[in-house]
């Protein structure tokens, strides 16, 4: 399956002329130099210290996993990086540039796309319409010709739609491409979030627990999706998920956060064999 | 058959024009999730500014009133109705993102009653008339195949060609151009509409503009006729059943649901309400989108969103 997605996906590319990762064909994984480095950032929610001066580092095409137990700070330092959150205090580099804050817009400019905990879909919309919004910033021609549906407007309408098509094929959801999302199960509309990022070509996917909520199977399926992303479009991916098995399965490096501090980070062996890191999932005995 | 005809005519008419107020509320609310209380207050504002601006505007430049000086007035009303839209966005919306929407509908409540006091002060509260030099005199058409021909009032005939033009170019507008997608998505979810790179910002001030346009068309064609004064806030009321019947997400609803109501009125007006003591035209369009309700919650044409709980 693999290879014919990836060159499904790469003609589609070359026929919509879109440009991005979806170009290069797969070769074997190579991770690259650190493409998003986090430092020392705090978050404060007026007494609440949601996160208390995190450093990691994300390195280019690989899977950086978040974990940690109910409460840790995964999502508010996921929603630092994203621009919803200000953290009081550190810093982010993102592929050289660095911000004290993020802005939403500027990082989905930049390359960042993500999905969300509790899903986020446009539930009135269509799957298809739902995808086509991740489109919406590389999208250039003129309101009035897009109005019209005429000429250069019509031909890039098209190109775009094509390339929604290629993810809706990638995700096998070809089925459901006219419904309203907000009728599907859940374990779908899991896949057309991931989707509506995936459109935006994305360097970095930000995940937040693509897999809460889901049956075995459709862990495994997602599994799939995000192990096919991060092999063939070589996207970095931050995960942040609470299934231990799938994290130790798939992720090449993991921060562990307890209480909003860092308490471990590295290979999955490695943090597995972390004393603080069993203590904090485990519990101490006194 | 002549008779019934007139008054099938009149209905529909009426009912253009019910329908044009209905689409400002199905336009903010497509596009916000919220239901615009202050629909009314803008179409009074848009139109006070209008019928004092086609006053003024021939006295600042020394010109006959005309054709160019109630251009000139369309184009001073619209940029103001702009620039309230683009208030609106800085001074409540932009601290409500992530919301509840019942806290947006407070907002725009209190939009509503802001607008109503600003207008007159600025403008002045006295009855304004407003004239676009639309053609007032009724016609008789049809007279080939009736005896006495059908009479209609050309007034209405226009704004409903208006109307019916404004429908068709915003629903393009929605279906068609990305900044469409991008208003509809941003009605849905705020956060997932920040993730992917829409500015929610700009896009509130692009609908409520429309909105404000859409007000001044209706605050123009309403207020020709009625004049404008205080109680022209209120024509807002009559498009209440219009959108509950059309369903809250559909600008062809809103249209349709509008020929529904003003055709039913009048019909029933004129053949029930003999029987039945007469007054119907007044509680005709709630009693009628009292029993939709029961039927199709989401209206004729509105979108059915299942939750999933």
């Amino acid at each position: 399956m693999n290879t014919i997605a990836t060159e499904k996906i790469a003609a589609g590319a070359r026929q919509t002329g879109a440009e991005g990762q979806f170009d290069s064909s797969s070769g074997a994984k190579k991770i690259g130099d650190v493409i998003l480095d986090v430092q020392n950032i705090s978050l404060r929610f007026g007494g609440v210290k949601a996160l208390t001066d995190i450093s990691f580092n994300v390195r280019e095409h690989e899977i950086r996993s978040i974990i940690g137990p109910n409460g840790a700070g995964k999502s508010s330092m996921l929603n630092c990086i994203n621009g919803v959150y200000t953290p009081q205090e550190g810093s982010i580099t993102f592929r050289g540039q660095t911000f004290s804050h993020m802005n939403s817009r500027q990082v989905a400019e930049m390359g960042v796309a993500r999905t969300f905990q509790n899903l986020a879909l446009f539930k009135g919309m269509s799957v298809i319409d739902n995808i086509m919004t991740g489109r919406n910033l590389k999208i250039r021609s003129n309101l009035l010709l897009q109005a019209l549906r005429w000429g250069p407007a019509e031909r890039e309408e098209i190109a775009h739609r094509e390339f929604v098509e290629h993810i809706i094929d990638f995700l096998e959801i070809q089925a459901h491409r006219k419904t309203p999302v907000g009728q599907l199960p859940y374990g779908l509309q899991k896949r057309v979030d991931l989707g509506r990022a995936l459109a935006m070509e994305p360097q970095v996917l930000l995940l937040d627990e693509p897999m809460a909520g889901m049956n075995v199977e459709e862990k495994q399926d997602m599994s799939r999706f995000i192990l096919d992303v991060n092999d063939e479009f070589g996207t970095t991916i931050v995960l942040i998920e609470h299934d231990m098995g799938v994290v130790m399965d798939i992720s090449d490096r993991v921060v562990v956060l307890d209480y909003g501090k860092k308490i471990g980070d590295g290979t999955p062996d490695e943090v597995r064999g972390n004393e603080d890191v069993i203590r904090a999932y485990l519990g101490t005995s006194h | 058959m002549g008779f019934f005809l007139e008054t099938l005519f009149g209905g529909l008419m009426t009912g253009m024009l019910y329908a044009l107020v209905a689409l400002g509320f199905v336009l903010i609310f497509k596009a916000s999730g919220v239901f615009n209380f202050a629909q009314g207050a803008m179409v009074l504002f848009a139109a006070l500014a209008m019928a004092r601006f086609s006053e003024w505007i021939p006295g600042w430049l020394g010109m006959a009133p005309g054709v160019l000086s109630v251009l000139l007035a369309i184009v001073v009303s619209i940029l103001i109705m702009v620039g309230v839209a683009w208030l609106i966005e800085r001074l409540a919306l932009r601290h409500l993102v992530n919301q509840e929407p019942i806290t947006l509908l407070m907002a725009t409540l209190g939009i509503a009653y802001l607008l109503d006091g600003f207008g007159p002060m600025i403008f002045g509260s006295a009855v304004y008339s407003i004239n676009v030099g639309m053609p007032k005199d009724p016609v008789f058409i049809l007279e080939g195949m009736f005896e006495g021909g059908v009479l209609v009032s050309l007034e209405d005939f226009y704004a409903a060609g208006i109307a019916a033009a404004l429908v068709a170019a915003l629903t393009v507008f929605f279906q068609f151009t990305k900044t469409g997608r991008a208003l509809r998505a941003v009605a849905d979810d705020h956060q997932a509409a920040q993730s992917i790179g829409i500015p929610l910002a700009r896009m509130w001030v692009i609908v409520w503009s429309v909105a404000g346009v859409v007000a001044l068309v209706v605050g123009i064609i309403w207020g020709s006729k009625l004049g404008v004064q205080y109680s022209l806030s209120l024509v807002a009321l009559k498009a209440l059943p219009v959108v509950i019947l059309g369903g809250l997400t559909s600008l062809p609803g809103a249209i349709i649901g509008g020929l529904i109501i003003g055709v039913g009125e009048k019909l029933s007006e004129v053949y029930l309400g003999p029987m039945i003591g007469g007054g119907i035209e007044n509680w005709f369009a709630y009693g009628l989108a009292l029993a939709l309700l029961l039927v199709r919650p989401q209206g004729l044409f509105g979108e059915k969103i299942i939750d999933r709980v």
